[in-house]
């Protein structure tokens, strides 16, 4: 029995899909598979890390999000905005200026998701300076990091801070002061401006916590288009419209990679891209690294500069960001300005959050002696398998397609490898193997075709 | 079900690897995370001894639904006085081995806290024999 379903953001248009394999290649939990000439999602092994987005040639992959007409179900709507989106935009695109054309869009308030970082800020550090907790703590801050921790590195999962991420306690302290002022809940529809797939998965379906307060998550290259269109419109009193900053500089740059991890005290660490952080958890699962205290773990490169949603150039972006910060930074005692730390008692009876559970993707059987004669088994085949990991099989390597076969979900004869042995052997009659081929990959991929490559160099 | 590893003395570049291998497959197997961090952390440090003091050494592990049982069989100078290597803190390692972040002296005491059963023999010019067993239900 396959454990239920989780909801990911990530989602492949069958129409659109050529069944070209670059997906099944850089998915980081192999969770990619290529059957009737399309990609084929097991969804338990997904962290929506949004990889596969990335070098998808066709756009088959997309990124669900809430309509954005959405926004109009609330008479009260707030754009919960991750300061990083100030970031997309050339300098004379100043983030007042943004500020003015979301609210020009239809929004009624705009917060920036880092409003809440000065409190976290000092609730980690008690939270690192509690012996209780296990060391090192590892941040709760991306979702597919979480993600990845839970199903991949399970023995890790009581290293993760149960502490809600910004987002998750702006949205508390929006919905707070909302209250306060008298407007009802079903009257606040909060809509977070996501970087990546993985926010909304987190949004949608939250780890370690009930239900999240955002009403709805609108992707962020929508809302850049949304901006430079509107662009012409602003008159330059609104450019230069000066939104009361209240937020500190380090605050602003939380997202960037450091940015936690700069703050905290004790040993810490800040790893970026999804391969690094396995690579480092690999050595941390096994105790070859001691002493440290917070290991701040993003799984973009360049962290959320560079999500799989943005659309400017992540240095370009951290660039930005740090300059802004910087400004921010000359201003005296911003922090104390800070509206959200009114708040403070009320978000810190709020900011924890319940036990992180490990859902592994790695085993085989749930019961043991099941499990151990399904890997003597793969064990076996893998003394048959050629171990190129050429990923005809439409496995991304040798080891998944035994896996696979074992349960019950691939045969072995789709070894391209084994074909020829069977058919030299006479245990296969080459129609056959053709048949298999094409059942794999699809008739489209024997057919003569000169456009197969032109249609494959459509980028986003 | 069984595997065997192969450990060169001296060789750091590799140490972790069979332990790194046995992990993946308790993994598969669905051992309690609990279960698979002692076993890893005591095959570890019992790789890296065979590296840092032994010429080679071979890796036996043996899986059942019961107990991992870990043998640890090495060719080397062997151990004077084991009484004295089992205490925390001691240490033989060479200021090259300690440069490298190994050899503080916890790796013996170590293994032993995350075993249940734990055996050590050793013959000075002869080599070390380590047994090391972890119960999955316990």
């Amino acid at each position: 029995m396959e454990p239920k379903a989780f909801h990911h953001a990530l989602k492949i248009r069958q129409d659109v899909c050529i069944g070209c394999s670059h997906c099944m290649r850089v998915c980081p939990t192999e969770a990619l598979r290529v059957r009737d000439g399309k990609a084929e999602l097991y969804e338990n092994r997904c962290i929506d890390c949004g990889e596969c987005f990335r070098v998808c040639p066709t756009s088959a992959i997309i990124i669900e999000q809430d309509d954005f007409n959405k926004i109009y179900n609330y008479s009260y709507r707030v754009a919960l905005v991750p300061s990083i989106l100030t970031g997309q935009f050339s300098d004379e695109i100043t983030a007042s200026a943004v500020t003015s054309i979301l609210l020009k869009l239809g929004f009624n308030e705009v917060v920036e998701v880092e409003t809440s970082v000065e409190l976290l800020k000092e609730e980690i550090n008690s939270y690192i300076a509690d012996k209780k907790n296990t060391k090192p703590v590892i941040s709760s801050f991306c979702p597919a990091i979480v993600r990845l921790i839970q199903v991949k590195f399970p023995s890790l999962t009581e290293n993760i801070m149960l502490l809600k991420p910004p987002l998750d306690i702006t949205s508390l302290y929006i919905k707070k002061k909302l209250h306060d002022k008298g407007i009802s809940d079903d009257q606040i529809g909060i809509f977070y401006i996501t970087p990546c797939a993985a926010k909304i998965a987190a949004v949608k379906s939250p780890v370690g916590e009930e239900k999240s307060e955002v009403a709805g998550v609108i992707n962020m290259n929508l809302i850049y288009n949304k901006v430079l269109k509107s662009l012409v419109q602003l008159s330059d009193l609104e450019k230069g419209f000066s939104e009361k900053e209240c937020l500190t500089g380090t605050s602003l740059i939380w997202s960037l990679t450091n940015g936690e991890a700069s703050h905290v005290n004790g040993r810490c660490l800040a790893i970026d891209g999804v391969d690094n952080v396995i690579e480092f958890l690999e050595k941390l699962e096994n105790e070859e690294i001691s002493d440290i205290d917070f290991l701040e773990l993003r799984a973009c490169d360049e962290s959320c500069a560079g999500g799989v949603l943005t659309t400017g150039n992540r240095f370009l972006t951290v660039e930005r960001l740090h300059d802004r910060a910087n400004d921010n930074m000359l201003a005296n005692d911003l922090g104390a300005k800070n509206p959200l730390l009114g708040y403070k008692e009320f978000l810190k009876s709020k900011i924890g959050i319940g036990e992180i559970n490990p859902r592994s993707m790695m085993k085989l059987d749930e019961d043991m002696a099941k499990a151990m004669k399904k890997m003597e088994r793969v064990n076996r085949l893998m003394c048959f398998l050629p171990g190129i990991d050429c990923g005809s099989c439409g496995a991304p390597s040798c080891q998944a397609l035994a896996e696979d076969i074992v349960q019950g979900k691939a045969a072995i004869s789709h070894c391209i490898f084994l074909q020829k042995t069977m058919e030299q052997f006479r245990k296969l009659h080459p129609d056959h193997s053709f048949r298999i081929m094409e059942k794999i990959w699809g008739k489209d991929r024997f057919e003569k075709n000169c456009n197969k490559i032109d249609n494959s160099k459509r980028y986003h | 079900m069984h595997f065997d590893y192969k450990v060169e003395g001296g060789d750091f570049t590799r140490a972790g690897y069979a332990s790194s291998q046995v992990k993946r497959s308790l993994k598969q197997l669905n051992v309690d995370p609990k279960v698979i961090k002692r076993v890893v952390v005591a095959l570890y440090e019992a790789e890296v001894n065979i590296v840092a003091h032994a010429y080679h050494g071979n890796i036996h592990v043996e899986i059942n639904t019961e107990k991992i049982k870990m043998t640890l069989i090495d060719e080397g100078p062997g151990i004077a006085n084991i009484e004295q290597a089992m205490q925390m803190g001691f240490s033989t390692a060479t200021p090259e081995v300690r440069e490298m972040g190994f050899g503080a002296g916890m790796g013996l005491p170590n293994i032993k806290n995350n075993s249940d059963e734990f055996r050590i023999e050793s013959e000075v010019g002869v080599g070390t024999k380590l047994n090391i067993v972890v119960y999955i239900n316990k």
